[in-house]
């Protein structure tokens, strides 16, 4: 789940990492009142969408009084902000965080994830703050400091202090480097954080090591224990497809080609993309039914992938095992005739019950185009689509 | 010979009365598969179609002398229950849960790994050892008793595999679900070895899909140690990145975990990459003859 920087700022703030005085607003005179509470003449005006590059973008400004904040929120409330993560369709800006100027005298990096190769949390700095890590990753990996994480004693001193000697921090600098780091790992494991990334995160010319941006993602699968967090949830962030489809426990993700697919499991829902693509198509979605594939999900997945335009067939890839397939083509028959599918579908049902389902499919004198296997399948494809 | 799960292993069931587990013991049992006891604490003395139930791993252990577990027990429990069965003298524990916090499974793994167990999963769909007996939730029908050995990240996918394979008469030593989480107990290198070893496996089958690097790693030893022949697919070659696809490692990030990346690194390693997914099972078949 992601949240706003605004939202990840007040969670740091109650773990004590210094983040800078700021509000968040939903309109122009909103963001005056919140200038107007900050301290300080500079403030900074910033957009707040879930992804980032938002100042290459034109998201962020900074102002120099009152006038300006009134000036730069009218320009961005309502934007359609694209940056390198929104996609070219960009998202239009509805919340605006106003915050207090720093000055700065030093841009760092801190990030937090999980690092899958050792099964533990590592966190990462560097002396590049301002910059895309994945670049420098990939074109200076030294200047990256890492300290893996023993989760039964979670981060401690001495790596902290290890990290922040090695972004060459000396004196009240330093001192405070290390308390930010401990914090900050502190509100990375509480909260099930599954990143807690801080760039740049600056050190003023006062000695302040503070939090000048926040982006914090956490584990869906534990949520459950967070409903402080849960309440974060920004539904216009969300595909309105993609909230729609998780209202029926489907895990519907929109793309952008021309075959429509419905298959249960993830790791099979991939493959039939790509023999979509293979077939000479482009999947249009990617739609896991998981283990209830019934007439109700069926047409729920039928009317989420027809409300694209541009999907010209769908392919139905079934594999049952503890779900029968007899009662799947049911269901796809049932659904057909509800809400009336007019463009071709080609059914692929296997395992369990298979050739009930074959008669049921056969019976019905729709227009299905049954496969027997993912080949024929993939064939069938290409057919409808020369059509 | 197969890995891992022999018609001897004596299993227990966590979770034995809930829905999915009560519903798979049975399934279990019908196969094949020695379940030897339950545990639901408050249960225990009860039965559940003549399997007793026992409060604790620890008491089903020391009463039926299993050495396996399969745990059906939900999200929020399910740590507590692999540390349990780990901390009980259980030797071969299959999560089959889906859904676990990627903190808890860090600090589980972290406990296990320097223990004498192996966990497979967890939110996998377990481990079958075709005519012998399975742990875990797959169709046991689609199997076929046999020599080549199958691993894979995924459920429904590994039983497409696992029916084209016997679609073709090439029956299967061991298919072995290992998970799709970011936090998995084993990892293609560690079955993978295991298939190496076993004499009565002749081919591996590995299904891998984006995210993570564990392909690129299994890859490595491949291409060091294993002379038997590897076919592989990786899953998710048209997926988005940084999109989450169902499975919870299943997302391409930082640009790290692409398919591409993957199947360049198995190629390198001299495995079999297949392309098409409806490929899998006769590029076995092919490289099983080319060595006739």
């Amino acid at each position: 789940m992601k949240i706003h920087e605004y939202q990840a700022k007040e969670i740091l703030r109650k773990y004590n990492v210094p983040v800078p005085e700021g509000h968040v607003a939903y309109t122009v005179d909103g963001a005056v009142q919140a200038a107007k509470e900050i301290k300080g003449k500079v403030k900074v005006v910033k957009a707040q969408i879930h992804a980032g590059g938002r100042g290459k973008g034109g998201g962020v400004k900074v102002a120099k009084g009152i006038p300006e904040v009134r000036k730069y929120a009218k320009k961005i409330l309502g934007m359609n902000l694209v940056t390198h993560q929104t996609g070219p369709e960009g998202r239009i800006v509805k919340r605006l965080l106003i915050e207090q100027g720093m000055n700065i005298a030093k841009e760092l990096y801190v990030g937090i994830t999980l690092d899958r190769h050792q099964s533990r949390n590592v966190v990462m700095v560097s002396t590049e703050g301002g910059m895309e890590i994945e670049k420098v990753a990939a074109e200076t990996p030294e200047k990256i400091l890492k300290e893996t994480i023993d989760p039964a004693v979670g981060l401690q001193a001495y790596q902290a202090r290890k990290l922040a000697f090695g972004l060459g921090l000396s004196g009240v600098q330093f001192k405070n480097a290390v308390k930010f780091l401990l914090s900050l790992y502190k509100a990375f494991d509480d909260t099930d954080a599954t990143i807690a990334e801080i760039n740049p995160l600056v050190v003023t010319k006062e000695g302040d090591v503070i939090a000048l941006d926040a982006k914090m993602n956490f584990d869906d699968n534990a949520m459950y224990r967070h409903r402080d967090i849960l309440t974060y949830r920004d539904l216009d962030e969300e595909d309105p497809l993609e909230i729609e489809a998780s209202k029926y426990q489907l895990n519907y993700i929109k793309l952008d080609g021309n075959v429509g697919c419905m298959v249960n499991g993830a790791g099979l829902a991939m493959a039939t993309m790509d023999i979509i693509k293979l077939a000479g198509g482009e999947p249009a979605n990617f739609l896991d039914v998981g283990g209830t594939a019934n007439k109700e999900t069926v047409a729920s997945g039928f009317k989420i992938i027809l409300t694209d335009p541009k999907v010209k067939a769908i392919l139905i890839n079934i594999f049952g095992g503890i779900v029968r397939c007899d009662r799947v083509a049911q269901g796809v028959i049932d659904a057909v005739n509800q809400i009336k599918v007019e463009i071709p579908i080609i059914i692929r049902l296997d395992g369990t019950n298979a050739e009930e389902a074959a008669a049921l499919l056969e019976k019905s004198k729709m227009n299905f185009e049954v496969a027997a296997n993912l080949k024929e399948a993939a064939e069938k494809v290409t057919a409808v689509l020369a059509k | 010979m197969s890995i891992l799960l022999e018609k001897r292993t004596k299993v227990i069931v966590q979770g034995i009365t809930g829905s999915e587990g009560s519903f798979h013991t049975l399934q279990m049992i019908e196969y094949g598969t020695k379940v030897v006891g339950g545990v639901t604490p408050g249960k225990g003395g009860k039965d559940f179609h003549g399997v007793p139930i026992f409060n604790t791993v620890a008491d089903a252990v020391n009463e039926t002398k299993a050495t396996a577990s399969a745990i059906f027990v939900p999200p929020a429990f399910a740590a507590d229950a692999i540390l349990e069965a780990a901390n009980s003298g259980i030797k071969l524990i299959v999560c089959i849960t889906e859904g676990i916090p990627a903190n808890d499974m860090v600090k589980v793994y972290n406990v296990i790994k320097n223990m004498d167990v192996r966990l497979i999963g967890p939110n996998c769909p377990g481990i079958i050892s075709p005519g012998k007996a399975k742990i875990g939730i797959m169709p046991g029908f689609i199997h076929k008793q046999g020599k080549v050995g199958v691993i894979s990240r995924s459920g429904t996918l590994t039983y497409e595999t696992v029916k084209q394979l016997s679609d073709l008469k090439i029956g299967q030593s061991t298919s072995v679900g290992i998970g799709g989480d970011p936090i998995i107990g084993s990892q293609f290198i560690d079955v993978i070895k295991l298939f190496d070893e076993d004499p009565n496996t002749e081919g591996i089958v590995m299904i891998g899909e984006i995210g993570g690097s564990a392909e690129e790693e299994a890859a490595a030893y491949i291409k060091k140690h294993v002379k038997k022949p590897v076919v592989g697919f990786i899953a998710g070659r048209t997926a988005p990145p940084g999109r989450r696809m169902g499975h919870a490692g299943a997302i391409i990030s930082g640009g790290k975990g692409t398919a591409a990346e993957k199947m360049k690194a198995m190629k390198r390693a001299g495995i079999h990459v297949v392309e098409s997914p409806a490929e899998i099972g006769i590029t076995m078949k092919k490289a099983l003859d080319s060595r006739k």
